[in-house]
């Protein structure tokens, strides 16, 4: 907790103090406030990760301590609107009126960068602070150097990284800011395993150099159990309740709420949720080939156009074959940046492959013809079902039933399955909701609900447990396991090996793409 | 899009020029341009922007890659002038309405000509000069709000994302049964509602990356500058460069009797 040997490094910056007395706040437009009854002390160099259901105001806490409020809001709502009770300080003060004294980090890497080049990218917090302009440099090779990133050329682009290097450099753009407060929200949520890693190691050697304050919030407990000394957990404060649930040593906090945290959704470490097992006795036709891919070579990339020549696009991976079977789980694995996702967008009919094929068998294409990526929307959805890793951009409709009616409604039957589906994925009291609104969990049940709607007999699922809570993930790998059962196909890419683990079948594991030169 | 904006491997002189002047050169180009329609101004400032490709980092190729559309308007522009301009001189063509005479070819082959001694200047400026640059000149030296002109900066490289965006959306609702194929009525609304889609994401990107901004210190009062914009002897050069090339294109026209100023007909 703040002890003096964390202190030893030349750019110790002043550790900040928070101090919530009270504190509420009210979004605009919106009835219930995210956070209501906080009260809650965080001593200079503390590091404290911030647990809780989601819609316990975790977010909002750590925007509010950030001093950006209020500004603007995810909903572009009026800030004059929204409602404040108690108070929130730093360091005794009002965060807004203090730039520079906390620095935040979101989750979507691409957002967390500014500019097209490193060095000005790392810069830009400490122009914005009037740093001198020999200070800035300084500071900027320094962060660098803390983060890990120093081998870069400072006119490296920016979109040229990996999302785990992109937060790392968003981290370095906070470092060179010497903000005494570290806010962390979700750093890690969309990186793949070793991403993970090499964002906590970095945020933890930084806050060892500097002690400055630690917030993070995050859902995967063992990820940074270690590297905080507090553990606090949120809930949707009320009238009468506190907006703190439990509160302290993260071994103890552990010990003593093991089991609520678990019931909650929470990740703790070595805790798998339980899920439904496969059943022994497969459907009948299980095992059928459904789907086959020979020799693929996949892009995103369309053919380019230069001049009047078409030049075909670089294959992130080349050479792959795998096949799609009823009743059976292929797993599609390996690291960031492989071409996992192209490979199944591919194989899901919606890529064309830049050299080899996908062909369905008769049981699949049903008169469609061979190749998926020739079948019609409506001829494809009955057949191939794709889950996107974004939710939000499969919705179609405003409405959470004209979303699941959707599908049924283009085919001209189906409709009947709907009633099903909101209850087996509880969306049952959301059918009015704007899917938009949703929280991340009901968004992810929604968005595979609306798929499965139209009863495709292959279902390809982009990384489906991304983000999510514990109760999602066990809910959504025990559907699965009962799509299985009846004979679907459940094709996912995904990073997640106890979600592999938990639906069994085989995997595919894709090596890292080899480096393109541009 | 990314990589065009990218002047990484671009080591030509011009590419060390401050931004303003290599703006204010192109400016005084194309506005003497802009005056006549004449095929000596436009020629002359053709060969001298040819000239200055090397200085540019541009070649030929890349010109073509990136400026076909500019190069095709400017050649169907001068096809369909000659045809339509009212004839004058002898006829060399004559088929049904369609006549072109020696007048309506030079006015045509002036108009072609120009189109591409305007439209290359900004190709050439483009591709010797970095966003950021820009940017920096913009507001260190012509002294534009900086909240503007790095708001603006910060949302470019937002494009390049929403070209992905756009892919990914088109993809993610074909898998919901949305066609985008089909007659062309279907493709309007097709397209209609991933447009849609495509603003709602832009308007959550741009909503956090603000967010991204501010906690970053962004919006205050003074702020410094960790790239300083210079002016240096190179800058006067561009400057006299550009004079020049507009100077020659004018007198060459004048003294043949070609200048023919837009606004006074022909």
């Amino acid at each position: 907790m703040g002890a003096p040997s964390r202190h030893e490094a030349s750019v110790a910056v002043r550790p900040a103090a928070v101090t919530a007395r009270g504190w509420g706040w009210r979004h605009a437009g919106r009835a219930k406030p995210a956070v209501r009854g906080l009260n809650l002390e965080i001593r200079p160099g503390e590091r404290v990760l911030l647990l809780g259901p989601s819609g316990a105001g975790k977010s909002t806490l750590l925007h509010a301590l950030a001093g950006v409020l209020g500004d603007i809001n995810d909903d572009g709502g009026d800030a004059s609107e929204s409602d404040e009770t108690g108070s929130l300080l730093v360091d005794g003060a009002v965060p807004r009126e203090q730039r520079g004294r906390a620095g935040l980090m979101q989750q979507d890497p691409e957002t967390q960068v500014v500019l097209s080049r490193v060095g000005d990218d790392v810069a830009f917090g400490a122009e914005n602070l009037a740093v001198p302009r020999d200070a800035i440099w300084a500071r900027v090779h320094e962060a660098l150097d803390d983060v890990g990133l120093s081998h870069l050329p400072l006119d490296h682009p920016t979109s040229a990284l990996s999302g785990g290097q992109k937060q790392r450099l968003a981290l370095a753009g906070i470092l060179a800011m010497r903000p005494g407060l570290i806010l962390l929200d979700e750093p890690t949520a969309n990186l793949d395993p070793a991403g993970v890693l090499e964002v906590r190691d970095a945020v933890g050697r930084c806050v060892d150099k500097t002690g400055a304050t630690l917030v993070v919030v995050e859902h995967r407990v063992s990820v940074w159990k270690d590297l905080v000394d507090r553990i606090v957990v949120l809930q949707p404060g009320s009238a009468t309740d506190d907006a703190v649930l439990l509160d302290g040593p993260p071994d103890q906090v552990l010990a003593d709420a093991r089991t609520m945290l678990a019931a909650a959704g929470v990740w703790v470490p070595g805790y798998v949720p339980e899920t439904r097992a496969r059943s022994a006795n497969p459907a009948a036709g299980s095992g059928g080939l459904l789907l086959a891919a020979e020799h693929l070579a996949v892009s995103r990339e369309r053919p380019r156009r230069s001049g009047f020549r078409k030049i075909p696009p670089v294959p992130v991976q080349r050479d792959v074959s795998a096949q799609v079977r009823a009743g059976q789980a292929l797993a599609i694995t390996g690291p960031n940046g492989a071409g996992k996702s192209t490979f199944a967008l591919t194989v899901a009919g919606l890529l064309e492959p830049v050299a080899g094929k996908v062909s369905a068998t008769l049981d699949l294409s049903r008169g469609a013809g061979i190749d998926p990526f020739k079948w019609k929307a409506e001829e494809l959805i009955e057949r191939i079902g794709t889950v996107f890793q974004e939710p939000e951009h499969q919705f179609v409709t405003g409405k959470v039933l004209d979303e699941l009616l959707f599908g049924p409604r283009h085919l001209g039957h189906g409709e009947e399955r709907v009633d099903e589906l909101l209850e087996r994925l509880r969306l049952t009291h959301l059918v009015d909701a704007n899917p938009y609104t949703l929280s991340g969990g009901e968004k992810r049940r929604l968005s595979v609900a609306t798929v499965l709607a139209a009863h495709p007999q292959v279902l390809v699922l982009d990384e489906p447990t991304f983000g999510q809570d514990a109760n999602t993930w066990a809910e959504l790998a025990s559907f699965l396991s009962e799509l299985l059962d009846a004979g679907t196909a459940v094709v996912s890419v995904t990073h997640d090996a106890e979600f592999t683990a938990a639906l069994g079948g085989t995997e595919l594991r894709m090596a890292a793409a080899e480096p393109v030169a541009p | 899009m990314r990589q065009e904006l990218n002047l990484r491997g671009n080591q030509a002189l011009l590419t060390r020029a401050n931004p303003l002047s290599k703006f204010a050169a192109v400016f005084l180009i194309t506005a003497v341009l802009a005056l006549s329609i004449d095929w000596v101004s436009a020629s002359v400032a053709l060969a001298f922007e040819f000239l200055l490709f090397p200085l540019a980092g541009l070649t030929l190729t890349l010109l073509w890659q990136r400026g076909w559309p500019l190069i095709l308007a400017a050649a169907v522009g001068g096809w369909s002038t000659s045809i339509l301009a009212p004839d004058s001189g002898r006829t060399l063509i004559d088929v049904g309405i369609w006549s072109m005479s020696e007048g309506s070819l030079e006015l045509g082959v002036g108009f072609m000509l120009r189109g591409l001694a305007i439209a290359l200047p900004a190709v050439l400026l483009m591709s010797c000069t970095d966003p950021t640059d820009l940017a920096d000149a913009l507001a260190q030296k012509a002294r534009l709000p900086h909240r503007f002109v790095l708001g603006t900066l910060a949302a470019m490289r937002l494009v390049g994302l929403m070209a992905e965006e756009w892919q990914t959306i088109g993809m993610a609702r074909r898998a919901r049964g949305v066609g985008s194929r089909g007659n062309a009525v279907q493709r309007l609304k097709a397209t209609l509602g991933q447009s849609f889609g495509l603003l709602v994401q832009a308007i959550r990107r741009a909503s956090r990356l603000a967010v991204t901004m501010e906690a970053r210190g962004f919006g205050g009062g003074r702020r410094t500058w960790a790239r300083e914009s210079t002016f240096s002897a190179l800058d006067a050069w561009v400057i006299a460069g550009g004079v020049v090339m507009a100077g020659t294109a004018v007198v060459a026209a004048v003294s043949l009797g070609t200048w023919n100023m837009v606004w006074l007909g022909s």
